[in-house]
């Protein structure tokens, strides 16, 4: 990587301390290792052999997928509004949006509802992406079910069938899709929403532009609120630049019976799967058992889609000293 | 039966759709935080050539094809099949029109070609890349330009017809390029 390239990425990482320092945010370093891991079943850790006193054999420890579970640990200790800004580690192929080893931008405030750490965010991605004194780009919120509505021409997906999902897909001229189970709605649903929807997303007029989607339906709740007003849906957002995914935020649940419940989903579906079990993050549940989670927002966005974004580079490889390259 | 995950995706990957053998031309994964992955991948159907795209969800399989490449001399046609012969064994293969058709204006006896075959049968067949041919027709008319501004077609002595500077004539043997159908210099 160019010298010129390491300044800029360097300015960004600047730039986003900055934010957050100016904010009363504090920067945390959680540990990237933990005995215990995340239970989502699309989320793959890599897991490293540790040599810990005591055991005979080295003992498997995973690498954070995202710093999450140690900076609820904290919150419910007291933290405050926290920042983390490092590495995380996921096991899935390398893509011009995806490589194993990546940086986050993961932060939580106290107090916060959905719509106003969305605010926050948008108000981030903007100063970045504004650099150049290229305008600022226009943000635009729509909810789950309304993108399908207007981007998908499904009248509501939470009752649409399989079929309909696949009838979609059919009309928008998608290749065909190898694998799916015909009944698997979810599954249907999840491929109108990446390969018809989210194209759509993040451009308005051929110009880029951050577009919030919140209210993802309460089955795909992962750690997020379901709404006070409407239990089909839960306080989860993504956004969107460019037709790629910038950022996950929840209004964050609380409780901890809700995190056990939602962490043993996980591990049903894993098993339905024919996936390993992972051991549940017992520290995390402790904590919560103590103390619930004060009332807050948390979001994580990937810095080096962001900083592909702002540079312009069609592959977040590029923005990478020594990323990894596809063989 | 080999398999191929499609974590093994790779450009270049032969398998097989349909029972016909393709070759992987882009593979993209896509892997949403909080869903299942998938493969986009665009291929080429080696018997029709056509490029088509499917989009698989991470963790099928598809079945490996048994395609290879071989160098093959070119012997002769009897009109319905192109015979090959692999110089080292002597073995012959026999391909149908199908698999030369593209190629057959560029094929001169006892040249090696690249001979793709799908369990055993030539299913494809690459001429040289640079091939030299004599001039058999072309406009005797124009003299005098030697700086090669314009140009006139002439034919081959296999039939092809390609562009060649006015300054070349019937009896000349011209050196051409096979992938593009151009002439590329004068034989000496």
């Amino acid at each position: 990587m160019n010298r010129d390239m390491l300044i800029k990425r360097s300015q960004l990482l600047q730039q986003l301390r900055a934010f957050f320092y100016a904010h009363s945010v504090i920067e945390v370093d959680t540990p990237m290792l933990s005995s215990a891991g995340v239970p989502d079943c699309h989320l793959h850790a890599l897991t490293t052999q540790v040599q810990v006193s005591g055991q005979r054999e080295p003992q498997t420890y995973y690498l954070q997928t995202s710093p999450e579970y140690p900076m609820k640990r904290l919150l419910c200790q007291g933290s405050g509004d926290i920042f983390y800004l490092g590495k995380v580690f996921r096991q899935d192929a390398l893509s011009p949006r995806h490589q194993v080893e990546f940086v986050m931008l993961e932060w939580y405030r106290l107090g916060f509802s959905m719509f106003e750490l969305m605010a926050e965010v948008a108000t981030l991605v903007q100063q970045v992406l504004s650099v150049n004194s290229s305008p600022i780009l226009t943000v635009e919120q729509i909810s789950y079910q309304q993108a399908f509505v207007q981007h998908a021409n499904i009248e509501n997906i939470f009752t649409a069938t399989a079929e309909q999902c696949q009838q979609c897909l059919a009309t928008h001229g998608i290749a065909e899709i190898v694998g799916v189970d015909q009944n698997d709605k979810a599954l249907w649903e999840q491929l109108v929403l990446t390969e018809v929807i989210e194209p759509n997303l993040g451009v308005q007029n051929g110009q880029p532009c951050l577009t919030f989607l919140y209210h993802y339906p309460a089955s795909q709740a992962a750690l997020a609120q379901v709404a006070a007003n409407n239990p089909e849906v839960a306080e989860r957002f993504e956004l969107f630049v460019n037709g790629i995914e910038l950022a996950n935020g929840y209004h964050e649940l609380a409780d901890v019976q809700q995190y056990r419940a939602r962490f043993e989903d996980s591990l049903r579906e894993r098993k339905l799967l024919g996936y390993a079990s992972i051991p549940l993050d017992e520290n995390l549940l402790l904590a919560l058992k103590q103390q619930p989670l004060p009332d807050c927002s948390g979001v994580a966005l990937g810095v080096d889609r962001l900083f592909a974004l702002q540079q312009g580079l069609d592959n977040i490889e590029k923005g990478i000293a020594f990323g990894l390259r596809k063989v | 039966m080999a398999t191929y995950s499609t974590n093994e995706f790779k450009n270049g990957l032969k398998f097989l759709m349909d029972g016909q053998p393709c070759s992987i031309v882009e593979t993209t994964s896509v892997s949403p935080g909080k869903g299942q992955a998938f493969n986009r991948v665009r291929y080429r159907n080696l018997m029709t050539g056509r490029v088509l795209e499917k989009t698989f969800k991470s963790g099928e399989k598809v079945e490996a094809a048994d395609v290879v490449d071989t160098d093959l001399q070119y012997l002769y046609t009897d009109g319905d099949f192109w015979h090959f012969m692999d110089p080292s064994t002597f073995d012959q293969y026999q391909a149908m029109e199908a698999a030369v058709a593209d190629v057959t204006k560029w094929l001169i006896e006892q040249d090696m070609c690249t001979v793709t075959l799908f369990n055993g049968q030539p299913i494809a067949v690459t001429p040289p890349k640079q091939i030299t041919l004599e001039v058999v027709d072309t406009d005797p008319g124009l003299k005098g330009d030697t700086a090669g501004t314009g140009g006139k077609p002439a034919t081959l002595s296999t039939g092809a017809v390609v562009q060649v500077p006015l300054f070349v004539q019937i009896g000349e043997k011209v050196i051409v390029n096979t992938e593009k159908g151009e002439y590329l210099s004068r034989a000496k």
